[in-house]
C-alpha cells in the first residue's frame, strides 16, 4: 500500500501538505495532506465537525491556514500557493471555485443575472474595465452575448432553462443546489469545491446530481473536490474518498477501500463497549500498518 | 372595535359614524379642558379663565371625520389589501405595474422639459421664479443626489451617512477655483466631479473594511469632518461666513447672465431684465445633469461592474467566491457615487452663489438617505418620486398659510415641516416597507423580461 501506486498522485491538480488551522486552542484541521487526482472526483468525508468545511474554506482562500502548504497545478503547469491568496484571487487567478454549505445565491436576481455575475472578470475586461461600456465602445456586446450563450449551456445541464428569467429566490432547493453548481463552473473552474451538495435532497434528486456531477468530470476540465454526508453520493461517484475525524486524516483511498476501513466504521458507527479492546488492538494494527505504508 | 368593520366587505357606515362618535366623545373629553379653556392673566395680573372652545370643537371635529374615515373606508381597505398580498402578488400584476411606470416615467420626463415654459405661461416671467426655482431646481438637485447615493445605497446596498461630504466637495471646488483661478463652469463641473470621487476613494480605502452599522457610524463622521475642516480652516475656506459671489454660470461663454455684462441674455434677446431667465436655465441645467446621472447608471447596471455591486448587495461572500475584488467593487461605487454628488454640489454653487458650511449639514446626508429609501432602493423612479414628495411637500407646506385663517395669526406652517415629515416617514413605511417602488428589473433577460418582486431583494449590510 505505498503511496507512488495511488493514481491521484501522478497529476494531482491540488496537493494539501500539512494543514493545520488553529482557532487559538482549538485544532479544526491537524497536519493532513492529500491530493486530488487531475478529472477526479475526491470526496472529502467525516463526522460531524471533523473539519471539513475548514479545509474547504482554507483552499479557497476564505480561512488563512495556521501552517501548511496547498498548491494548484493547472493543466499548463502553472502552479499557484492558494495559502499566499486572498480569497476572490484564489478563484480568480487559481481557478478554483466553490459552492456553500449554506446556500448562497444572489437571490433578488434572475438565474440568467446569477450565471453572468460569475463571469465577471472577463466581462469586466471586455467592458473595458466599465469605461469603454458606459459610452458604449468595444466589443462589450458581443462578448455579453457569448457569456449569455455560456449561461445558456449551464442551464440546459442542469435543467433549468424555461426558468432563466425567474429570480433565484423563487427556485425549490434542490434547483438552487443545481444552480450553485452552475453558477460555480460559468467561472471555468480548475477545481470545483462542492460543500455538501447533496445535503437536502431527496432521492431523485439526488440522482440527478449526481449525473451532473459525472457529466462534469466526463466533459469538462474540471475536478471535483466534495464534502458530503450522504453516502450514497460518495460511494457512487468518487474515484478517491479521504476521511477526517476531529481535524485528522483517519484514511485516504478508494471508496472501497475506505469502506471497509475499522477505523473509519468505528468513527461513523462508533463501538460496543465490549468491543472496544478488540477494536482498539486492530486500530494499532492497521496504525502499524499505516505508518509503514507512508514511511516508505 | 375595528375587527368586526374589517371584516365586512364593504364599508359599513352606520358602525362608522357610531365609531366616530365615540371617538369625538373621547376626544373631547381630552381636549375640552386642555385647549377649549386656557387660563391667562388679565391687566391686572388675576388669572382668568379664557373660553377656547371654538378650537377644541374644531380639533374635536377632526377627530371625528378622521374615525370615521378610518373606519369607514381605510381599515377595510387595509384588511383587503393585506388578504390579497398574503395571496402571493401575481406575476401579471408585477408587469402591469412595471408597464404603468414606464409610461409614468415617458409622461414624466415630458412634462420636466415643458415645465418652464409651463410656468412662464400662467405666471409670467417674474411669477414664475419662486415655481422653477424653489421647486424645479430645488426638486432637481435632490433627485440628482438621491440617484447618486442610490448607487452607493440601493446598487451597492452600502449604508452612506456622510454624502453630504461629497456634495461640499463639489461646491467649495467650483467655488475656490471659480474665485481663485477664474475658470468657468463648464470646465470646473468634470473637474468637481473628479476631485469628489477622489475624495469617495480617499474615504472608501479605510472605510470599506467596515460593513454595516460600523461603515453608516465611519462615514457620518466623515461627513463632519469635511464640515469641521471648513468651518475652522479659514485662510482655506472662508471659515463659517462662507465664500460669496461665487460666479454664474455662463450659457456656454456665449451669453452670459451678469446684469452688468454686455453679452447679457436679456439684453441680448431685448427682453426686460430678470433672473427669471437665469434660473429656466439653471433648471435644464440641473435636468440634464439628472438625467446624465439616470443614463449612467442605467447603463452601469446593466456593465458588468453594476451586476457585481447588485451581487455584492445580495451576499459579499459569494461575489468572494466568485472572483469578484469586493474591495474595488465596493470602491468604485463609492467613487461614482460622490462624482454625481461633486456635480450637483458645483450646481449648486453657481446657483446659489454663495456656499457655507451651514449648507452641508448632517440633516442633508438624512434628508438624501431618506429619499433614496423612502423611493425603493435601487429604483430610479422611485427615488425621483420620494424627492418630489419630501422636497416640494416641505416647500408646498411654506404656501399653507391660509391655514391661519383657522389656526389664529400666530400659526406658522413652516414650523411643523419636520414633525408632518416624520409623520410622512412613519405612514410610508407602514404602508409601503420597501419604498415607493420595491420591483427590480433583471439587467438581462433570455426569454422575457420578468420584474422581480422586492420581497426577494435583499438590501444588503454593508
Amino acid at each position: 500500500m505505498s503511496t507512488i501506486s495511488k493514481p491521484w498522485d501522478k497529476d494531482p491538480v491540488l496537493t494539501v501538505e500539512h494543514l493545520t488551522m488553529r482557532f487559538g486552542g482549538l485544532v479544526a484541521v491537524n497536519d493532513l495532506s492529500f491530493s486530488a487526482g487531475r478529472g477526479d472526483i475526491t470526496a472529502l468525508i467525516g463526522p460531524n465537525g471533523a473539519g471539513k468545511t475548514t479545509v474547504f474554506n482554507c483552499i479557497t482562500g476564505f480561512y488563512k491556514p495556521t501552517t501548511g502548504m496547498m498548491t494548484m497545478r493547472h493543466k499548463d503547469g502553472a502552479t499557484h500557493l492558494l495559502e499566499r491568496m486572498p480569497d476572490f484571487v484564489v478563484s480568480k487567478k487559481a481557478k478554483v471555485a466553490r459552492t456553500f454549505q449554506n446556500i448562497r445565491l444572489f437571490s433578488g436576481m434572475t438565474l440568467l443575472e446569477n450565471l453572468l455575475v460569475a463571469q465577471h472578470n472577463p466581462l469586466m475586461i471586455a467592458s473595458g474595465m466599465t469605461f469603454l461600456g458606459v459610452l458604449g465602445i468595444g466589443g462589450y456586446k458581443a462578448k455579453e452575448r457569448q457569456a449569455i450563450e455560456k449561461a445558456k449551456y449551464w442551464l440546459d445541464k442542469i435543467k433549468l432553462t424555461d426558468r432563466a428569467d425567474d429570480p433565484a429566490g423563487d427556485l425549490p432547493y434542490g434547483a438552487q443546489r443545481r444552480l450553485e453548481i452552475a453558477r460555480a463552473m460559468c467561472t471555468g473552474p480548475a477545481l470545483l469545491c462542492l460543500d455538501e451538495p447533496a445535503a437536502g435532497l431527496n432521492p431523485r434528486e439526488s440522482a440527478e446530481l449526481n449525473e451532473l456531477l459525472l457529466g462534469i468530470r466526463r466533459d469538462e476540465d474540471t475536478s471535483i473536490l466534495l464534502i458530503e454526508h450522504d453516502m450514497s453520493v460518495v460511494m457512487e461517484i468518487s474515484d478517491h474518498v479521504v476521511v477526517l475525524e476531529y481535524g485528522t486524516k483517519i484514511s485516504d483511498g478508494t471508496p472501497a477501500e475506505t469502506k471497509n476501513d475499522p477505523r473509519v466504521i468505528a468513527a461513523y458507527l462508533g463501538v460496543d463497549d465490549e468491543e472496544v479492546d478488540k477494536v482498539e488492538h486492530e486500530l494499532d494494527e492497521v496504525q502499524a500498518h499505516h505508518t509503514q505504508g507512508s514511511g516508505q | 372595535m375595528t375587527s368586526n368593520t374589517t371584516k365586512k366587505a364593504g364599508p359599513d357606515l352606520g358602525k362608522a359614524f357610531k365609531d366616530a362618535i365615540l371617538a369625538g366623545i373621547i376626544a373631547f373629553a381630552l381636549l375640552g379642558p386642555l385647549i377649549g379653556l386656557k387660563t391667562d392673566q388679565n391687566m391686572d395680573n388675576q388669572l382668568v379663565l379664557v373660553n377656547n372652545m371654538p378650537v377644541a370643537l374644531i380639533f374635536v371635529a377632526l377627530v371625528m371625520v378622521g374615525r370615521f374615515l378610518l373606519a369607514a373606508f381605510i381599515y377595510p381597505a387595509i384588511a383587503a389589501k393585506g388578504a390579497k398580498s398574503k395571496a402571493a402578488v401575481s406575476l401579471a400584476e408585477l408587469e402591469a405595474k412595471a408597464k404603468r411606470t414606464k409610461r409614468l416615467s415617458l409622461g414624466g420626463l415630458v412634462f420636466l422639459f415643458v415645465y418652464p415654459m409651463l410656468i412662464l405661461a400662467l405666471f409670467g416671467v417674474q411669477g414664475s421664479i419662486k415655481w422653477v426655482d424653489n421647486f424645479g431646481v430645488q426638486i432637481l438637485i435632490y433627485v440628482m443626489l438621491g440617484w447618486g447615493l442610490n448607487i452607493v445605497i440601493g446598487l451597492a446596498g452600502l449604508l452612506d451617512l456622510g454624502y453630504v461630504a461629497f456634495y461640499a466637495v463639489g461646491a467649495y471646488s467650483y467655488a475656490l477655483l471659480a474665485i481663485n483661478f477664474h475658470l468657468s463652469f463648464w470646465v470646473l463641473l468634470p473637474l468637481a466631479g473628479i476631485l469628489a470621487s477622489f475624495w469617495g476613494m480617499i474615504l472608501g480605502f479605510p472605510v470599506l473594511r467596515l460593513r454595516g452599522d460600523y461603515l453608516a457610524i465611519v462615514t457620518l463622521a466623515f461627513g463632519e469632518i469635511i464640515r469641521l475642516v471648513l468651518i475652522n480652516w479659514k485662510d482655506f475656506s472662508g471659515g463659517s461666513a462662507g465664500i460669496s459671489s461665487i460666479p454664474k454660470v455662463s450659457l456656454f461663454g456665449l451669453y452670459s447672465f451678469d446684469m452688468g455684462a454686455t453679452n447679457n441674455f436679456a439684453k441680448a434677446f431685448h427682453l426686460a431684465a430678470s433672473s427669471a431667465y437665469y434660473k429656466v436655465f439653471l433648471y435644464y441645467l440641473i435636468l440634464l445633469l439628472a438625467l446624465l446621472t439616470a443614463f449612467v447608471t442605467t447603463r452601469l447596471r446593466k456593465l458588468p461592474i453594476g451586476r457585481a455591486w447588485e451581487a455584492l448587495r445580495e451576499d459579499e461572500v459569494a461575489c468572494r467566491s466568485l472572483g469578484i475584488n469586493t474591495t474595488n467593487t465596493k470602491l468604485t461605487a463609492f467613487a461614482i457615487g460622490a462624482m454625481f454628488g461633486g456635480f450637483a454640489g458645483s450646481f449648486f454653487a453657481a446657483r446659489q452663489g454663495f456656499v457655507s458650511p451651514e449648507s452641508f449639514v448632517f440633516m442633508e446626508s438624512a434628508v438624501i438617505v431618506a429619499i433614496v429609501v423612502l423611493g425603493g432602493m435601487g429604483s430610479m423612479i422611485g427615488v425621483a418620486l420620494a424627492a418630489v414628495a419630501m422636497i416640494g411637500g416641505t416647500e408646498l407646506l411654506r404656501e399653507l398659510s391660509f391655514l391661519k385663517a383657522v389656526f389664529g395669526d400666530d400659526f406658522n406652517p413652516d414650523q411643523f415641516r419636520m414633525l408632518l415629515f416624520g409623520l410622512a416617514m412613519v405612514v410610508i413605511m407602514v404602508w409601503k416597507p420597501r419604498g415607493f417602488i420595491s420591483a427590480r428589473q433583471p439587467t438581462a433577460f433570455l426569454f422575457e423580461k420578468k420584474t422581480i418582486s422586492g420581497d426577494l431583494v435583499k438590501e444588503g449590510h454593508g
